[in-house]
């Protein structure tokens, strides 16, 4: 099979270096002509978040189209997923979003858990829940402190990644990893919460709201802010829809949609929270519904840890099948030998069928669709990932608008490129 | 408002479209319908804009690869699963309103496999049909925008076909500009 060959004679390799006859159809007629102006933005611009190519046509300063370009961080995960068994599959997943890499965890493992039909304790759980929402706090740190520096505010990044900070120390403590850190795992997580982790949890959760107010202080009510964010990149609710946006994207626009409530997980509907709205789908309301989900995550990261403290019990499967023995287990028990040598070099085999699972990530729903083969391997893992989706949906969102807004909207829709291009 | 009961998505479709409905399967709760692959699109409209279905909302297109031999006759929707031919093309659906999801599922054939595209449905199926045209290898009919999404312009072949190695491509950008030069010479002028 030819593999990357080189073009086999000069017409071909003329079709494939840019020129204007590609776009015919994609951009505009004044284009072709010159009378629009087009314009690549990226793939090294630093307000793209990683490396997006957008190809805008403009007119003076307005945006007639824009075509991204994605593909620059594309590194084959779902296909080298195919070639390792499902549990050591995992930590490729970390690699997509890598701003929250444990809801990629949790949606890789909950689509294997539910290709096996396996159950997960109450305390591993609630060990997730408080993973996901400490992720969520991370992840919109980090983009409430680049989308800031986007549009001009340089100071809430520093702040935003001192909180952040304190949240990737409790990964390290959890999982020995800061970022990529594998925690939640088919079957529930990798250990049970060290001794030191919930005083410093506890703590954080006591700083932590007047530091939310500290960045609602420095950009809600400042009039640059405003006027950079309101009525910018609207998105009307029904366009949305139709586009597919999810998350925070999608709620903006006044959807009520958030998967933890319509399709309750890992028992988030035993939490009691609210899904904030927006009314006008621009980038503030965007903005506006990000921060309130840090206190929504503080609510529920309060209550997760007040059931962290009264729950206890196993923290992953007991099936044997599927989860690695107890490492006390491993000198007293032959079986317990035999299980641990038998997942950690074959793994387990899953049914020969599919399976479509999805989660509610920082950036939006994340779904995991899964084909067995009927052994170790899967035939196919395919992550439906919201930047990839909400990319999609940037020309919608930026047409008519100005060259400087491109920023805003992009930075609003808080995409990562990991998690487009996978 | 009020809002209609909800239908089961099967048997409407069935009623609506006969034939056109191959196969339906049931696995950890979880519908597929697999339908008749130049109507796909029919019927994703149907369950869009029906009362009592609404699945109005695209989740995920996936392209799944049976090579080298788990398809064909053998899996006639019996003990074994139904698969027709070599690639399967699943269309998540959500219903907001009724709070469910539907996978349907076109098969396309291991020679020149067309399906037709989704867009005129959903503007969401735009990237994800791109990105399966790209990666699997299957041509979307009709489809505004046929260019590679994620790989180079200038690649050969779809990765996640299952008869595409692992591993065994050529390395761009590792200074290996005069073995490419080699086998370009036109690129020189």
């Amino acid at each position: 099979m030819a593999v990357a060959t080189p073009p086999q004679s000069i017409e071909e390799q003329r079709r494939w270096e840019g020129n204007l006859d590609q776009l015919r159809g994609l951009v505009s007629e004044r284009a072709i002509t010159g009378e629009t102006m087009l314009l690549n933005m990226g793939p090294h611009h630093p307000s793209t978040h990683g490396v997006l190519r957008l190809l805008l046509e403009l007119d003076g300063e307005q945006i007639v189209s824009c075509l991204p370009d994605v593909g620059f961080l594309h590194t084959g995960i779902e296909k080298s997923l195919e070639d390792k068994t499902y549990e050591k599959a995992l930590p490729l997943t970390d690699r997509m979003d890598y701003l929250s890499p444990m809801s990629n965890n949790m949606a890789y493992a909950a689509a294997v858990e539910k290709l096996l039909d396996l159950d997960v304790p109450e305390r591993g759980q609630i060990i997730r829940v408080v993973c996901l929402e400490l992720a969520r706090c991370a992840s919109h740190l980090v983009w409430l402190g680049t989308h800031a520096i986007d549009m001009g505010a340089m100071s809430v990044l520093l702040y935003a990644f001192r909180e952040r900070e304190r949240i990737l120390g409790m990964f390290e403590m959890l999982s020995g990893q800061r970022m990529m850190s594998s925690y939640i795992r088919p079957g529930g997580v990798w250990r049970d919460v060290p001794d030191d982790f919930l005083p410093t949890i506890k703590q954080f959760l006591n700083d932590f709201p007047a530091k939310v107010d500290d960045y609602e202080a420095l950009l809600t009510q400042n009039p640059i802010w405003k006027d950079r964010a309101q009525g910018v990149g609207v998105i009307e609710p029904d366009v949305a829809l139709a586009y597919g946006l999810t998350g925070p994207a999608l709620r903006g626009s006044g959807v009520n949609w958030d998967l933890r409530k319509a399709q309750p997980y890992s028992g988030y509907e035993t939490y009691d929270f609210n899904v904030p709205l927006g009314e006008h789908g621009d980038v503030y309301d965007r903005y506006l519904i990000r921060i309130q989900e840090f206190r929504e995550s503080m609510k529920i990261l309060n209550q997760a840890v007040a059931r962290l403290e009264r729950v206890q019990g196993p923290y992953r499967s007991e099936n044997r099948k599927y989860c690695p023995p107890l490492r006390s287990e491993l000198g007293q028990s032959m079986e317990a030998v035999i299980h641990h040598f038998k997942l950690w070099t074959y793994g387990y085999d899953a049914p020969d069928d599919e399976v479509y699972n999805a989660i509610e990530s920082p950036r939006g729903e994340i779904g995991c669709y899964i084909h067995g083969t009927g052994a170790n391997q899967p035939r196919r893992v395919h992550f439906k990932t919201p930047s990839f989706i909400h990319i999609s949906a940037l020309p919608v969102m930026s047409k008519g608008y100005l060259l400087a807004d491109m920023v805003a909207i992009i930075g609003s829709v808080d995409i990562v490129l990991g998690d487009c291009d996978r | 408002m009020e809002i209609p009961a909800a239908k089961d998505p099967v048997e409407a479709t069935r009623a609506a479209f006969g034939d056109a409905v191959l196969h339906v399967k049931e696995f950890r709760g979880e519908s597929t319908l697999v339908v008749e692959p130049a109507r796909t699109p029919e019927v994703l409209d149907f369950l869009r804009v029906s009362p009592g279905l609404v699945y109005n909302m695209l989740s995920d297109i996936s392209a799944v690869d049976y090579y080298p031999t788990d398809y064909g006759d053998r899996f006639d929707g019996g003990a074994l699963d139904y698969r027709p031919e070599r690639f399967g093309v699943s269309y998540h659906v959500m219903s907001m309103l009724y709070n469910r999801r539907l996978r349907v599922k076109a098969f396309a054939a291991d020679e020149d496999p067309r399906l037709p595209t989704a867009t005129v449905v959903w503007p969401a199926a735009n990237w994800l049909e791109r990105e399966i045209a790209d990666l699997m290898g299957i041509v979307f009919e009709g489809h505004p925008d046929q260019r590679r999404l994620l790989m180079p312009e200038d690649w050969h072949g779809h990765p996640h076909r299952r008869d595409y190695p692992l591993g065994k491509e050529t390395v761009a950008f590792s200074f290996n500009e005069a073995e490419i030069r080699k086998h370009k010479p036109f690129a020189t002028s």
